[in-house]
């Protein structure tokens, strides 16, 4: 499905601040994959992630969707593929539109944006049934400006729109980091959901220790811009926190260290 | 005085188009474009070279609309593929535009259309040019609720998420860039037809009037939605005449003084919504400091701190 090959990334070349965030990665997704990431600041989790996506290239190596090289395409073109939450609850939704508006440009994920309204009766009815399954109201909110929802709601609606058309990549960055912990619970349990159901493939980045163990099938560590320890399913199943910070310091010769770390 | 509001109200639906375009650029896109002092020429100059050549007026003003769009396009080209600073690329446009103005005017500073036809000969303007700015408002709120508008309306809201749901940002802002422009000279050759003459300076200014007459519209308007603040922009520009007829009936007042009127207008406007904000800000600050603070002292202190 997903294949990172020997992907590299260096940051301010040839500068004082020079900072290699990559260092040969590999990673491959299978479909129906569900990977939880973890590692500490500055691994190089996001910068994974802006690589798949398109917002950066690569130095070196190639993302393949597939068995086809993507690495060459704008973050626009590959959208058809990847969804994507970001870790700021104001990243993902366009404030001063309408929960319908920005519904509707989700929906649009790669078709061509042409002249056809954005809006019909039959979008609109499609609309409210998916915010139904949120199960927080925002179905009878339609033409509220998303500014004026708190951060859990417009967390809830960037994920809504991210798999609004069951894109073949999910790739979700700390997206409950930014939210109180009942918040973050809301997000978890709704991203639990809405990838099982439309068994989308999934690489998703958490400081929660608990929650890297418990989700998907797949655990992955980072470290110093490295894959350090992919665990699988049958391990993953009888994982204590304990073990897995044992296992970090153990192979990376430091402490896991991140200031949002959760444990339980 | 009657007359002469009258007269600004029908030359407030000409600028009402070019105040248009400043909202698609400076509020919609969120990209301060000063393209619009050249093309507002452009489309003057435009218009009265094919005019006073014995061409069809309305084909004129057709050409002068085209003329803008091509003018805009070569900003957002600036701006999103030569990566050039927007201020920066409108700047640049503004002054090539120049030269451009006076080869399209044959190196003339002024033409003048003396009798020949313009859109305006035989018409009624008060009936013809309210219809045709409705026509135009239709136009713009049907394409900014497509799929395409909507994605252009989002580059301004949040470029990074729209990108992310697959639209090329570069092409809806030199699209916006483009439509904004066209508006511009549209405006300018109507300008042009209905005072008769154009001239290589017609445009100086017009970005400042643009943006006083957005912002007089959603002052007194309002500017719930798109529908609302597009129809607050018409209002706003007709305003803006009034104002600037009745400041020219003040005797002390020179027509030169105009400039400095409307750079107020525009600094009160930007200014006051961030001043009256902080000053809220403060005041609440203060509020809930006082209420946290009286909490905690007498929790902590049982009331002996003031003792
Ligand atoms: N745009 C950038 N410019 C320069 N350095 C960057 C940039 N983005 C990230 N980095 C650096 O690359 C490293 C990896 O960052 P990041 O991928 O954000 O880590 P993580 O998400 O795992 O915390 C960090 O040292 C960070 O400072
Ligand atoms: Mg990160």
């Amino acid at each position: 499905m997903l294949e990172i090959n020997q992907v590299s990334k260096l940051f301010n070349p040839g500068t004082p601040d020079e900072k290699i965030a990559l260092n040969h990665i590999n990673v491959n997704l299978r479909p129906g994959d569900f990977i939880t990431l973890i590692g500490s600041n500055g691994a190089g989790k996001s910068t994974l992630m802006n690589i798949i996506s398109g917002v950066m290239k690569p130095d070196a190596g190639d993302v393949m969707i597939d068995g086809k090289i993507i690495s060459h395409l704008p973050e626009y073109q590959r959208s058809r593929w990847i969804g994507r939450v970001f870790q700021d609850p104001m990243a993902g939704t366009a404030p001063h539109m309408t929960i319908e508006e920005n519904l509707a440009m989700a929906f649009a994920r790669g078709k061509r944006r042409g002249l056809k309204m954005s809006i019909k009766a039959s979008r609109r009815q499609m609309f409210r049934e998916s915010l139904e399954r949120l199960g927080i109201g925002l179905e009878n909110r339609l033409r509220a400006k998303v500014g004026l929802l708190s951060g859990g709601e417009r967390q809830a609606l960037s994920l809504l729109m991210a798999t609004f058309t069951q894109p073949d990549i999910l790739l979700l960055d700390e997206h409950t980091a930014a939210l109180d912990p009942a918040r973050a619970e809301l997000i978890t349990r709704l991203t639990e959901s809405i990838v099982r159901e439309m068994k989308l493939t999934t690489l998703m980045v958490t400081h929660n220790m608990e929650q890297a163990i418990r989700l998907g099938n797949r655990l992955i560590m980072m470290d110093k811009g490295q894959i350090i320890l992919d665990i699988d399913e049958q391990r993953k199943k009888s994982l204590t926190v304990e073990e897995l910070l044992g296992e970090f310091a153990r192979i990376s010769g430091h402490k896991l260290s991140d200031d949002r770390m959760v444990l339980a | 005085m009657l007359s002469s509001v009258l007269g600004a109200i029908e030359l407030g639906f000409l600028y009402a188009l070019m105040a248009l375009g400043v909202y698609i650029t400076f509020r919609i896109l969120d990209f301060p474009d000063l393209t619009v002092d050249g093309s507002f020429a452009t489309g003057g100059g435009i218009a009265a070279v094919m005019i006073s050549n014995g061409y069809n007026p309305l084909l004129a003003s057709i050409v002068a609309f085209a003329g803008g769009i091509a003018a805009g396009a070569c900003t957002g080209l600036l701006h999103t593929k030569g990566k050039i600073n927007g201020l920066l690329s409108g700047i640049l446009m503004m002054i090539a535009l120049y030269s451009i103005n006076m080869r399209i005017m044959r190196g003339k500073p002024n033409i003048a259309m003396i009798s020949v036809d313009t859109v305006f000969t035989s018409i009624n303007p008060w009936i013809v040019l309210p219809i045709f700015i409705i026509i135009v408002l239709l136009l713009m709120n049907w394409f900014l609720h497509t799929d395409l508008g909507l994605a252009l309306r989002a580059t301004g809201d949040n470029d990074r998420m729209i990108r992310s749901l697959g639209a090329n940002t570069d092409t809806t802002k030199i699209i916006g860039i483009s439509l904004a422009n066209g508006l511009v000279a549209l405006a300018g050759a109507l300008i042009a037809q209905q005072s008769g003459f154009a001239d290589i300076n017609m445009g100086i200014g017009m970005i400042v009037i643009g943006l006083a007459s957005v912002i007089i519209g959603e002052a007194i308007f309002g500017a719930r939605n798109v529908i609302h603040a597009t129809i607050a922009v018409v209002l706003g520009a007709i305003v803006y005449r009034i104002v600037v007829a009745l400041a020219l009936r003040v005797p002390w007042l020179d027509a030169s003084d105009l400039k400095i009127i409307t750079a107020v207008i525009v600094i009160v406007a930007l200014v006051f919504p961030t001043v009256s904000r902080s000053i809220k800000q403060k005041k609440l600050a203060k509020k809930r400091t006082a209420e946290l603070t009286g909490v905690l002292s007498k929790g902590a202190a049982g009331g002996d701190l003031h003792a």
